[in-house]
C-alpha cells in the first residue's frame, strides 16, 4: 500500500474547481513532483495534503490513516514555503526549534536535534543570526531544516527555489535531493520548472487544468509523453504538421517530404492530418543514410546560446529548431545557407488530436 | 545654500515657532511662581498636591487596562480580518473611524442613557461599574489609533505564510498569535498603547460627565483656580506625551529581528 494516498480529490472555489479528481500514490521515501503551469491546481493539492484547504470531495491517506478531516497541526507534515516564512521574530535557532517546543520536547533533546540540523544545512554559524541577516538561500535552507526537525512523516516543497537566483537554485536543489535521500522521507516538491522537476523527481505528476495528465519517471514524462500537452509543456519541442501517406508502414509527409516513424502513429491512419513532435536534440545535421530520416530546408535563425548554438530551420511552411554543441574552432552556419536535417525513425512522435 | 531649500527651511521655520512660541511661553511663565526668579516651585507644588498623584496615578491604571483590553480586542479582530475576512475590512475600519466623527459628549449621553442605574445593566450604579464604563469608552475613543496601527503591522509581515508554518510545525491557535503574530506586530501594538496612553492621561470630556477622578478633570479643575500650577501642569502633559512618542521610536528600534 502506498505511503500517501490520495483518492478522487476535487477542490472547487466557488464556481471554479482547481482540483477534479485527482487519484495519486506516493512510496515511502519517494520524492514525486507535480509539474504544471500557474492555476493548474497542483499547489491546492499540496495545500489539501498539509490541511490548508478542506477538499470539495475525496480522501488523502497517510500510511493507511484517513487525515482529510485532520488539522494541519495534527498531520505531522513539514512545509517549505516558496516566501521562506522564516519567523522575523526568532533567531535561526529558534526558528528551528520552534517545532520541537510544540511538541515538548526536552531542553537537552532541541538543543541536540538543532545543531544537528544547523550541520545538517552546513549552517551551524549562523545559530544566532535572525531571518533579515541571512541570504535568500541561506533563508531557505533555515526553513527546510526547521521543517525537518520534527522529523515529519512527509516533506511538501511549495515552489522552495522561486525565489531564488538562477545559480543558487541549481546548487539548493541538488541540496535538497541529497536530503532526502539521505533522510529518506517522503516528499511532494512543487514547481512549474521542468528542469527542476526532472532533475529531482523519482517521479513527475505533470497536471493541467486541474487534472493529472501523466504521472511517470522523468525519463517516461520527458520521452514517452502520453498526451500533446505533456509533450509541450515538458521540454522544447518542434510540432510540425503532416499527413499521414501509410498507415500501415507509419509514413508520414511533412511539407512535401516524406518520413518514416516506428512509434505507432497515435490511432491516426493512411489520410489523417496530424501533429508530428520532435525534440530540438534528436535532429543533426546532414544527410543520413540507412534508417534515418531527412529533411532538407534553409537556415533561417542561429541563436548563440553559450555551450549551445540552436538553429531554426525551415522548410516551405514549417520550420524546426535543433541544437548542436558551440565549437570554438568551427564557425556556426549562416542564415540562408541550405542545410539537410536528420533523426532516427524512433524520434518521431505522433501526438495524439488532430492537427491544429 | 541654494533658493530650493532655503524656501522648505523657512517653512519649517515658521512651522517650528508656531508650536515651540506657546510651549516655551508656557513654560516660561510655569517657572514664575517666585517673584523675580525662575524657579520648579509650580512644579514641586503640582507633584506634592495629594490630588495630582490620585488623579495621575487613576488615569494611569485606567489607560493601561484600556490597553490591555483594546490589545485583546484590536489584534485578533485585525489578524481574522486580513487572514480570513478581507471583504470586511472596508466595513471594520468605518466602525473604527467613528470615534473620530462622534463627538465624545454624545457617547457619553449614550452610555448615559443605556447603562444608568435603572437599566437593566445599572454600571453607572457603582464607582467599579462606571471605572469599567470609562474603560470601554476609551478603548473605543483609542480605536482609530490602535487598529490602524495594528493594522500597518500586520501587513508588513505575511501572515497567511507565517500563520500555515507555524500551523504546519504544530502550533495551536493560541500560540500562533502569542509566539509568531503578536511579537512581529509588537511595534505597532506598541505604538498603539502609547498613543492610547497619551489619550487617556489627558481626556477630560468622558471622565468628569462620568464624575470620575482622572487626571483631566484635574486638570481642568487646577486650570480654573490656580494661576502658575496649570501651565505645569501642561507642561507635565506634553512631557508625557513625549516620553509615549519617544518610547515608540526606541521600542521600534529594539524590537528583535528589526533592521537596524
Amino acid at each position: 500500500m502506498a505511503f500517501l494516498s490520495i483518492s478522487r480529490l476535487t477542490k472547487t472555489f466557488g464556481t471554479n474547481t482547481t482540483v477534479k479528481g485527482a487519484d495519486l500514490e506516493v512510496e515511502r521515501g519517494e520524492f514525486l513532483t507535480l509539474l504544471g503551469p500557474s492555476g493548474c491546481g497542483k499547489t491546492t493539492i499540496l495545500r489539501m495534503v498539509a490541511g490548508f484547504e478542506t477538499p470539495t470531495s475525496g480522501t488523502i491517506r497517510i500510511d493507511g490513516k484517513d487525515v482529510t478531516d485532520l488539522k494541519p497541526h495534527q498531520r505531522k507534515i513539514g512545509m517549505v514555503f516558496q516566501a521562506y516564512a522564516l519567523f522575523p521574530n526568532m533567531s535561526v535557532r529558534d526558528n528551528i526549534a520552534f517545532g520541537l517546543k510544540v511538541a515538548h520536547r526536552s531542553a537537552s533533546e532541541i538543543d541536540a536535534r538543532v545543531k544537528e540540523m544547523l550541520e545538517l544545512i552546513k549552517l551551524p554559524q549562523l545559530a544566532d543570526r535572525y531571518p533579515y541577516q541571512l541570504s535568500g538561500g541561506q533563508q531557505q535552507r533555515v526553513a527546510l531544516a526547521r521543517a525537518l526537525a520534527i522529523k515529519p512523516q512527509i516533506l511538501l516543497l511549495d515552489e522552495p527555489l522561486s525565489a531564488l537566483d538562477a545559480k543558487i537554485r541549481v546548487s539548493l536543489r541538488e541540496e535538497i535531493r541529497a536530503l532526502q535521500r539521505q533522510l529518506g522521507i517522503t516528499t511532494i516538491f512543487v514547481t512549474h520548472d521542468q528542469e527542476e522537476a526532472l532533475s529531482m523527481s523519482d517521479r513527475i505528476c505533470v497536471m493541467s487544468e486541474g487534472r493529472i495528465e501523466q504521472l511517470g519517471t522523468p525519463f517516461e514524462i520527458y520521452n514517452y509523453p502520453k498526451t500533446r500537452f505533456v509533450a509541450s509543456f515538458v521540454g522544447t519541442l518542434n510540432i510540425l504538421r503532416g499527413k499521414v501517406t501509410d498507415g500501415a508502414a507509419g509514413r508520414v509527409q511533412i511539407d512535401g517530404q516524406e518520413v518514416v516513424t516506428n512509434r505507432g502513429l497515435n490511432g491516426a491512419s493512411t489520410g489523417d492530418e496530424v501533429a508530428v513532435a520532435l525534440r530540438p536534440e534528436a535532429l543533426s545535421i546532414g544527410r543520413a543514410n540507412g534508417q534515418s530520416n531527412n529533411l532538407d530546408g534553409v537556415i533561417d535563425e542561429v541563436h548563440f546560446l553559450g555551450s549551445v548554438v540552436r538553429i531554426r530551420v525551415r522548410f516551405s511552411d514549417t520550420a524546426v529548431s535543433l541544437d548542436t554543441f558551440n565549437r570554438p574552432n568551427a564557425a556556426p552556419p549562416e542564415r540562408g545557407q541550405p542545410i539537410t536535417v536528420n533523426f532516427g525513425r524512433e524520434d518521431i512522435l505522433v501526438l495524439e488530436g488532430p492537427a491544429h | 545654500m541654494n533658493q530650493s531649500r532655503i524656501i522648505p527651511w523657512i517653512g519649517f521655520g515658521l512651522g517650528a515657532l508656531y508650536f515651540l512660541i506657546p510651549l516655551i511661553a508656557t513654560f516660561e511663565f510655569s517657572m514664575r511662581m517666585e517673584r523675580g526668579t525662575y524657579s520648579f516651585k509650580a512644579y514641586r507644588i503640582v507633584f506634592a498636591d495629594p490630588g495630582f498623584q490620585a488623579s495621575f496615578a487613576y488615569s494611569a491604571v485606567i489607560a493601561v487596562l484600556t490597553i490591555i483590553v483594546g490589545v485583546a480586542l484590536v489584534v485578533p479582530t485585525a489578524y481574522l480580518v486580513q487572514l480570513k475576512l478581507p471583504r470586511l475590512r472596508p466595513v471594520v475600519e468605518f466602525l473604527t473611524l467613528l470615534p473620530l466623527v462622534i463627538p465624545a459628549i454624545v457617547i457619553v449621553f449614550g452610555y448615559l442613557r443605556m447603562y444608568n442605574s435603572s437599566s437593566i445593566l445599572p454600571l453607572t450604579g457603582s464607582a467599579r461599574g462606571t471605572d469599567l464604563l470609562l474603560i470601554f469608552a476609551y478603548v473605543m475613543l483609542s480605536l482609530p489609533y490602535m487598529y490602524r496601527s495594528v493594522d500597518t503591522a500586520l501587513r508588513t509581515i505575511d501572515i497567511r505564510t507565517l500563520t500555515e508554518a507555524a500551523q504546519s510545525l504544530g502550533s495551536s491557535w493560541p500560540r500562533i498569535m502569542l509566539q509568531v503574530i503578536l511579537p512581529n506586530v509588537r511595534v505597532g501594538v506598541l505604538s498603539g498603547a502609547f498613543l492610547t496612553f497619551a489619550i487617556v492621561i489627558g481626556e477630560f470630556t468622558m471622565a468628569s460627565l462620568l464624575n470620575r477622578p482622572a487626571f483631566g478633570p484635574y486638570m481642568q479643575l487646577i486650570g480654573a483656580n490656580r494661576a502658575y500650577e496649570p501651565a505645569a501642569l501642561a507642561i507635565i502633559a506634553f512631557a508625557v506625551t513625549w516620553a509615549c512618542m519617544g518610547l515608540i521610536q526606541l521600542v521600534a528600534s529594539l524590537s528583535p529581528g528589526s533592521k537596524r
